[in-house]
């Protein structure tokens, strides 16, 4: 179906254009750029436009494509980065060069590679199959094996399958009766993206994400399938938080998308993470990691897409049961693209420009997390990490606000931690997660049953630490008692050997949940032992002085998740020192 | 190409020119205007249908006659010519000369909106860059290929550090320079002399391409200019293999003068009347920095951004920071102290610093110094605080280190002579100094290696 282009204004352009869905996809003038339709008004439709629209011109032909927004989901997605509509930009950079050129067109997935294909022995021919269920496997990459599975709409009598063999995209692997029609299947098949995928039934989440981070396992952890939010004003460390999930985090695949952010963020990712090695698979962490990106140069409409066309191989990737973590930075920026349409439109803003269906499409989108019973009865889930970036690091603006009353984990970084370059500068006191309880017991299996013992009592500390210096502030260290002190010098000890965690130290950024343990061991071991010495009047000052106070903030760039025992020795060195304090003074004591 | 030419201006409003039935006119196209006095205005189209067209006038909408008013469609977009003679030149916001000499002839003209970098083309930029000013190398390193924003106030200092960082700025072991494309923005007359004077005075005035629209200049000017200083950034980069230092000051005005024209369209505000696109217009002037694989050029860039009222969280600052790598902050605090650069280190941030420094580029320990130097003077300020309530001599012996800190950390540290260039080494020398005056236990952001090779506490209690 054709019609013609009536009127050009910034990224919204009208057409006049019958018939016409909305959510179809059109294609724009000579050079074929790819808009949605968002609004129809009689013969009028209004249409977002994923590209620039610079030299469009009324008079235009404008072409109904007759389907809607989707994205290409088969063998070839990992390693690879997309633009927000899911093109591919290695690909577009070696055919189009530096700049990315407009109605640039390339198939998402490389059609022609060849895919070693082995076919589920378990299918024969004639059963009956439903969407979601295996048709076979290929080897991705070299630690992810890819199932191949029907689509999900589809459902029907086997009546071919093909033999083990090389494949590429193109070939038909299958085929099913449906209907009356034969069905052909491929390697890969198509899902509308704003279209979440269907599952049997959702289940509770049961295990912690492991992110090899203490501030977010030990102290506010998510679970496989759990949503977070990291809100945070710039500088504090969003992203590095989520390129630390990315690299270290106990997942299957994970999705990272850049959404309105830095081109040189993505670059960084593209080129160190093929050297690291996954403490998982101990393979290349670029095997089990996709990138989506609409940098904040791209085109804003291509920005809203990207955030689905992410969450969509996200599910796909969970439907063949496997645990996949998708990182969103930022969720902001895509909020913003939705404010500039609705804007334009000429839609009544509620707070902030932003539309009223703001909070509605956020929980939507959240909503898409989870750990479900797949079609094929398997256990998968994803796990959604958004960044929310605050106008003047203001929490009280409405994507913040939204965000926090979704996600069950949040995690709120602080300007006054980041500008003293305590990274991540997670601040303890905003911070919450609702997932502790869950959590606690994969960790009491893990590590000791004390383990939230341990954590409560920290985080006490930390608690106490907050008011005891504010008294500090109004009337000056001189009014504390030395137990007051001794809480100062207790909390220090927690921020400075636990909580910080720079993650551009070799030995210290990842910590295995042993390391994450024994560190908060050592420090509440210090902390209380040194209480009970000051009941035998050793002075505060003289408990400072100890070397060990300097060696335990230390001990978390000495020794790494793998030299453990370092860390156990050094808990019997602690003791021998106590000991003979305890000693010495409490002959003294008894000498008196 | 034909050229349209009509005569149907139907109304004007704040810088907007409408036009009815002229069809199918492109969106973004350049149009020029011939008024009643046969004077010629810039425009470019900004809505177009057949019914209506309208059309943002650069120059303004002042003074026009509609009867009187005939405007030309050129068919193409703003672009701009380049060639290697580029060099030396100083333009107008639209590349009209404005040194009294001939237009540049060229057959390579471009698109002074560029098209967006794809990321899968770019490299990451981690060569560092010794400006020579502690604060900077020591604290927020530079590197080349990044975009790293001066924010600061009315009258501030920002003009003489970034003379500064023009004259002292290298590649550790290198001498070459870089090419330098000056885009001033509602500049006032003296600060855009300043900055010709600096050039001249350093000779480099042949190695700098300047684009210049004054306070009193048309403020629209503003809104293609930065775009087309960085088109002739990108020619001489990526065609030419230059190393190109881009200063935009400021952006403040720039983004005023965004907001005006989108008030007068009618745009939905988001905040203080900014448009929501503000971010990604600014980006879509910031991102055109960086490196490109297998090109041997790069744009390294220093847009000036003026806080109103001294407020980090305004809106153009704001945005600004969630778009370029870092930023240098400036305190009216410390330039009441008489402290140059009075560089504000707690906001001042950079984040390509982690991949240009250490071992292989400066000194091994240059990061956690660095970190150590941040947590302590946070520290400390805190401590100063504390002093200025309860007094400073109830304060605990280490307590009093912590001032001393501070005190020094400001004088001989962030303070330098506006000639003087310290080497990294010298930086990490003082900052070493400096940290000697507090006691190992309570530095944990260094190593026990490093403590025992740079650290002489001790030494400084015999004293
Ligand atoms: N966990 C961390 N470890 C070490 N440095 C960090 C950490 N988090 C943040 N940083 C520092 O802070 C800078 C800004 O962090 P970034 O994640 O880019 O902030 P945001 O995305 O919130 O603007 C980084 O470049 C890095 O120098
Ligand atoms: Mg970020």
């Amino acid at each position: 179906m054709a019609g013609k282009l009536i009127e050009i204004n910034g990224p919204l352009v009208r057409a006049q254009l019958e018939k016409a869905v909305n959510g179809e996809q059109v294609s724009i003038g000579q050079l074929g750029i790819i808009g949605e339709v968002i609004g129809r008004d009689g013969d009028y439709s209004t249409i977002q436009v994923y590209e620039d629209t610079e030299s469009l011109r009324p008079g235009e032909e404008v072409i109904a494509l007759g389907y809607p927004l989707s994205v290409e989901l088969g063998p070839g997605l990992l390693g690879n980065i997309f633009d927000g509509i899911q093109r591919p930009l290695e690909t577009l950079a070696k055919i189009a060069g530096d700049y990315i050129p407009k109605g640039a067109k390339v198939t998402p997935l490389d059609h022609k590679k060849l895919w070693h294909f082995k076919p589920n022995s378990e299918r024969h021919e004639g059963e009956k199959l439903s969407g979601g269920e295996i048709l076979g496997t290929v080897q991705e990459t070299e630690s992810i094996v890819h199932s191949i599975l029907v689509p999900p709409n589809t459902q029907g009598e086997l009546i071919l399958l093909k033999l083990e063999g090389d494949y590429c995209l193109d070939d038909s692997i299958a085929s099913v009766q449906q209907g009356k029609e034969e069905k052909l299947l491929y390697l890969y098949h198509r899902w509308p993206v704003r279209q979440p995928r269907p599952y049997k039934v959702r289940d509770h989440a049961i295990a912690p994400l492991i992110t090899g981070q203490r501030i977010f396992d030990t102290f506010f952890p998510l679970l496989k399938g759990g949503k977070a939010a990291v809100p945070g004003p710039f500088g504090a460390g969003k992203t590095m938080v989520q390129q630390q999930i990315a690299r270290w985090s106990n997942a299957d695949i994970v999705i990272y998308v850049g959404c309105g952010e830095r081109g040189n963020e993505l670059v960084d990712i593209l080129t160190t993470f093929p050297d690291i090695v996954d403490p998982k698979s101990k393979r290349s962490l670029m095997e089990r990691t996709l990138l989506v990106a609409n940098t904040s140069n791209m085109p804003v409409v291509a920005r809203e897409a990207s955030i689905y066309v992410g969450v969509t191989i996200a599910e796909y990737y969970r439907d063949q049961g496997l645990d996949v973590v998708m990182v969103a930075d930022s969720t902001s920026r895509w909020a913003e693209a939705l404010r500039e349409v609705s804007g334009r439109l000429g839609q009544m803003p509620v707070e902030e420009g932003y539309p009223a269906y703001l909070a509605s499409r956020l929980s939507a989108f959240y909503e898409r997390a989870g750990r479900v019973h797949t079609l094929s009865e398997q256990r998968g889930s994803v796990t959604l990490i958004g960044a929310v970036s605050p106008p003047g690091g203001d929490f009280s603006e409405p994507v913040t606000g939204h965000s926090k009353e979704i996600v069950q984990t949040f995690w709120a970084l602080s300007k006054e931690l980041a500008d003293a370059r305590h990274y991540p500068s997670v601040s303890w006191t905003e911070s919450f997660s609702g997932y502790v309880n869950t959590a606690a017991k994969w960790w009491v299996k893990q590590t000791d049953q004390e383990w939230l013992q341990l954590r409560n009592d920290a985080l006490t500390l930390l608690s106490r630490d907050t008011e005891l210096m504010r008294i500090v502030n109004l009337v000056g260290p001189e009014a504390l008692s030395p137990e007051q002190r001794w809480i100062i010098d207790g909390a220090n000890l927690i921020k400075e050997g636990v909580l910080q965690q720079s993650a551009l130290d070799d030995v210290d950024s990842y910590a295995s949940p042993e390391k994450q343990y024994l560190l908060l061991k050592i420090m509440m071991l210090i902390y209380n032992r040194g209480v009970d010495l000051l009941k035998l009047e050793v002075p505060v000052q003289e408990l400072n002085r100890l070397s060990i106070m300097g060696k335990a903030k230390r001990c978390k760039s000495t020794y790494s998740s793998e030299q453990t025992q370092g860390l156990r020795d050094f808990i019997n060195a602690i003791n021998q020192v106590f000991d003979q304090l305890e000693h010495t003074y409490s002959e003294n004591l008894h000498k008196v | 190409m034909s050229e349209l030419e009509y005569r149907y201006a139907s109304a004007v409003k704040g810088g907007l020119l409408f036009m009815s039935h002229v069809p199918n006119i492109a969106f973004g196209d350049r149009v020029i205007i011939s008024d009643h006095k046969n004077q010629l205005r810039n425009g470019q189209v900004v809505m177009s249908s057949n019914e209506l067209i309208m059309i943002q006038v650069i120059e303004g909408t002042e003074d026009l006659d509609l009867e009187r008013t005939w405007v030309r469609f050129l068919e193409k977009p703003f672009e701009i010519a380049l060639s290697p003679d580029v060099l030396g030149r100083v333009f107008n916001g639209i590349g009209q000369p404005k040194d009294g000499r001939p237009p540049l002839i060229s057959t390579l003209k471009r698109n002074v909106n560029g098209a967006p970098v794809n990321p899968a083309a770019r490299s990451y930029p981690k060569e560092f860059i010794q400006t020579g000013i502690s604060a900077i190398d020591g604290l927020n390193s530079l590197v080349r290929g990044q975009k790293l924003p001066i924010f600061t106030g009315s009258g501030l200092t920002h003009n003489r550090l970034l003379a500064q960082i023009v004259r002292q700025a290298k590649l550790l072991g290198e001498e070459s320079g870089f090419a330098i494309v000056f885009a001033a923005m509602g500049l006032s007359y003296s600060d855009t002399q300043y900055y010709i004077e600096n050039f001249e005075n350093n000779g480099v005035l042949g190695n700098v391409v300047m684009f210049i629209n004054q306070a009193d200049d048309p403020p629209l000017e503003r809104l293609i200019l930065p775009r087309a200083a960085l088109t002739v950034a990108e020619y001489l980069a990526f065609d030419k293999d230059m190393h190109v230092l881009v200063i935009l000051t400021d952006m403040t005005n720039y983004s005023e003068a965004l907001r005006e024209i989108s008030t007068a369209k009618g745009d939905v505000p988001a905040r203080k009347g900014y448009p929501g696109y503000l971010y990604s217009d600014l980006a879509s002037i910031y991102e055109r920095a960086g490196r490109i694989k297998n090109r041997h050029g790069s744009i390294t860039m220093m847009p000036v951004v003026s806080m109103p009222s001294d407020d980090i969280t305004h809106p153009i600052p704001d945005l600004t920071g969630y778009i370029t790598e870092g930023q240098i902050v400036l305190a009216r605090e410390l330039h009441n102290q008489g402290i140059y650069p009075p560089i504000d280190i707690s906001p001042s941030l950079s984040r390509l610093m982690k991949d240009g420094v250490g071992r292989n580029d400066t000194r091994d320990d240059h990061i956690r110094v660095a970190n150590q130097l941040y947590a302590a003077y946070a520290k400390a300020l805190e401590i100063r605080n504390l002093a200025s309530i309860i007094g400073a001599e109830d304060l605990s012996d280490i307590d009093q280190h912590f001032l001393d800190f501070a005190d020094q950390f400001e004088k001989r540290f962030i303070q330098q002579k506006e000639n003087e260039e310290r080497s990294i080494f010298e930086t990490l020398n003082i900052a070493w100094d400096l940290l000697s005056i507090l006691p190992a236990n309570l530095l944990s952001r260094v190593t026990e290696e490093e403590l025992a090779k740079y650290h002489r506490w001790k030494e400084r209690s015999e004293v």
